[in-house]
């Protein structure tokens, strides 16, 4: 499904992510751990293009992206890329000034051309999903975090993308909040979605990933089966890591 | 003073001739200005860096120069280089090519002031850039630039008062005609103050109204 090869980043001089090599199965759900810093939320940017990788590959289904040659003559190739690789964000980014409903809706009307009744009856299902039914009408800024993460959630499946990237989506939320956002992507994994998760909630990780991967200062340091890797990290950086954890 | 009361009956129809000039200059100066600047601003945001620049350079001139040279440059002085306009559409150039000027820093400011975050959602579900700013950050853009819109509206109508010198029969023009003939020198202004008052009043009313409607979503539930 993705096939990620020798991507690196630099920027200001600074070595962001250094060659990484990732294979994505359909259906599989893959969480990525590792201190801040260590190039994670980085290298998930930089699979839907929000980031300009310096060189490497990026394949997304047949789609397939060369960042050794210059990104804007390949936009188009980039908005297609995007349209099949749904992104979440830790801020929510969604549009203010639009209700619920109608950033659900946005995508499937401007971008794919849906007639709007087929797009309202899609967003209203969706919002059904993600536990919002009656909350159609609602504007962002009425919404609680955890809310309005769902609802950035259901705009994120409204465009019914191959693979949906989270950019630790729990991480600016009130703690009470985290839980119903965590159920909601548990509940997305359960239907065999391909999922790419940056998360700093390692026994969500463990419980939800088929594949943790351990990140350290731009390189892959440690992968495996989610479990396995929890419970026997092989390296010491990642012991290191998950004993920080473990200690709280 | 009962004279001078109906020496200004007598003078309304003139005075409102001149205030009908001060409209459509007032009309067409922020239409062609807020066209002109919108493009503006999008030069000035541009990645291309001669566009940038350019708009730039333009900004910097209008704004670093007095309107009423600007008026005479090209009124009076285009004609040497072959372009002769009439007094109206030649006022109306000025107006438009100033006001252009404060529209493309406003615009750029509100757009500039849109968190990147928005962009990214907009790009993340495929959106263009062309469709991003059209549906997601012009109309949030919107709200932070109509204050300082309408501001600059309310000076454009007070501005063309200037036109006066280049022979446009505008308010304050024909304020200045019937005080001469007259010598009411203090009803004549007055009254041509209190029109531009009404004028300048019924605008801050629409701008209220416009902002009121654009923020209705910090309303509403």
């Amino acid at each position: 499904m993705i096939v990620v090869e020798k991507l690196t980043k630099q920027f200001k001089g600074q070595v962001v992510l250094n060659g990484i090599d990732l294979e994505v199965k359909e259906g599989e759900v893959v969480a990525i751990i590792g201190p801040s810093g260590s190039g994670k939320t980085t290298f998930l940017r930089c699979l839907n293009f929000l980031e300009e990788p310096t060189s490497g590959r990026i394949k997304v289904g047949d789609i397939e992206i060369d960042s050794n040659k210059p990104l804007n003559q390949q936009q188009g190739l980039v908005r297609r890329l995007r349209q099949h690789v749904g992104f979440v964000f830790q801020n929510f980014n969604l549009f203010p000034h639009r209700t619920a409903l109608e950033n659900v809706i946005e995508g499937p009307i401007v971008v794919k051309k849906m007639p709007r009744e087929a797009a309202i009856a899609l967003g209203r299902k969706l919002l059904a999903r993600v536990g919002l039914a009656g909350k159609e009408e609602s504007y962002p800024r009425r919404l609680s975090g955890g809310q309005q993460q769902r609802v950035a959630i259901a705009r994120a499946l409204a465009m019914e993308p191959e693979v949906i990237l989270f950019d630790e989506p729990t991480s600016a939320l009130d703690p009470e909040l985290v839980g119903e956002v965590l159920a909601t992507i548990r509940s997305l994994a359960e239907e065999n979605r391909t999922m790419v998760i940056v998360t700093h909630e390692m026994s969500f990780a463990r419980d939800v990933a088929n594949r943790v991967i351990f990140f350290d200062k731009g390189v892959i340091v440690e992968q495996g089966e989610a479990k396995a890797l929890f419970a026997n990290p092989k390296e010491e950086r990642t012991k290191q890591f998950l004993s920080k954890f473990l200690a709280h | 003073m009962e004279a001078g009361f109906q020496l200004a009956l007598d003078s309304a129809p003139f005075l409102l001739k001149g205030a009908y000039y001060t409209v459509i200059l007032s009309l067409g100066g922020m239409f062609f200005g807020l066209l002109l600047g919108f493009g503006l601003a999008l030069m000035r945001l541009s990645r291309f860096k001669l566009l940038s620049w350019t708009a730039r350079v333009y900004v910097s001139f209008f704004r670093g120069t007095p309107l009423l040279v600007q008026l005479f440059l090209i009124y009076y002085g285009l004609p040497q280089v072959g372009i002769e306009l009439d007094p109206i559409p030649a006022a109306m150039t000025g107006f438009s090519l100033n006001m252009a000027a404060y529209a493309c820093e406003i615009l750029r400011a509100a757009i500039s002031s849109i968190e990147r975050g928005q962009w990214e959602a907009a790009a993340s579900i495929g959106m263009t850039r062309a469709q991003t700013l059209r549906r997601a950050i012009l109309p949030q853009a919107m709200r932070t630039a109509l204050p300082p819109l309408g501001n600059s509206f309310i000076s454009l109508v007070k501005d063309t008062a200037l036109a006066a010198t280049i022979q446009v029969p505008e308010l304050f023009r024909q304020a200045q005609l019937v005080s001469a003939r007259t010598f009411e020198i203090f009803t004549m202004y007055l009254s041509a103050a209190l029109i531009y008052w009404v004028l300048a009043s019924i605008l801050a009313h629409f701008q209220n109204r416009l902002e009121d409607r654009v923020n209705r979503h910090d309303l509403e539930s």
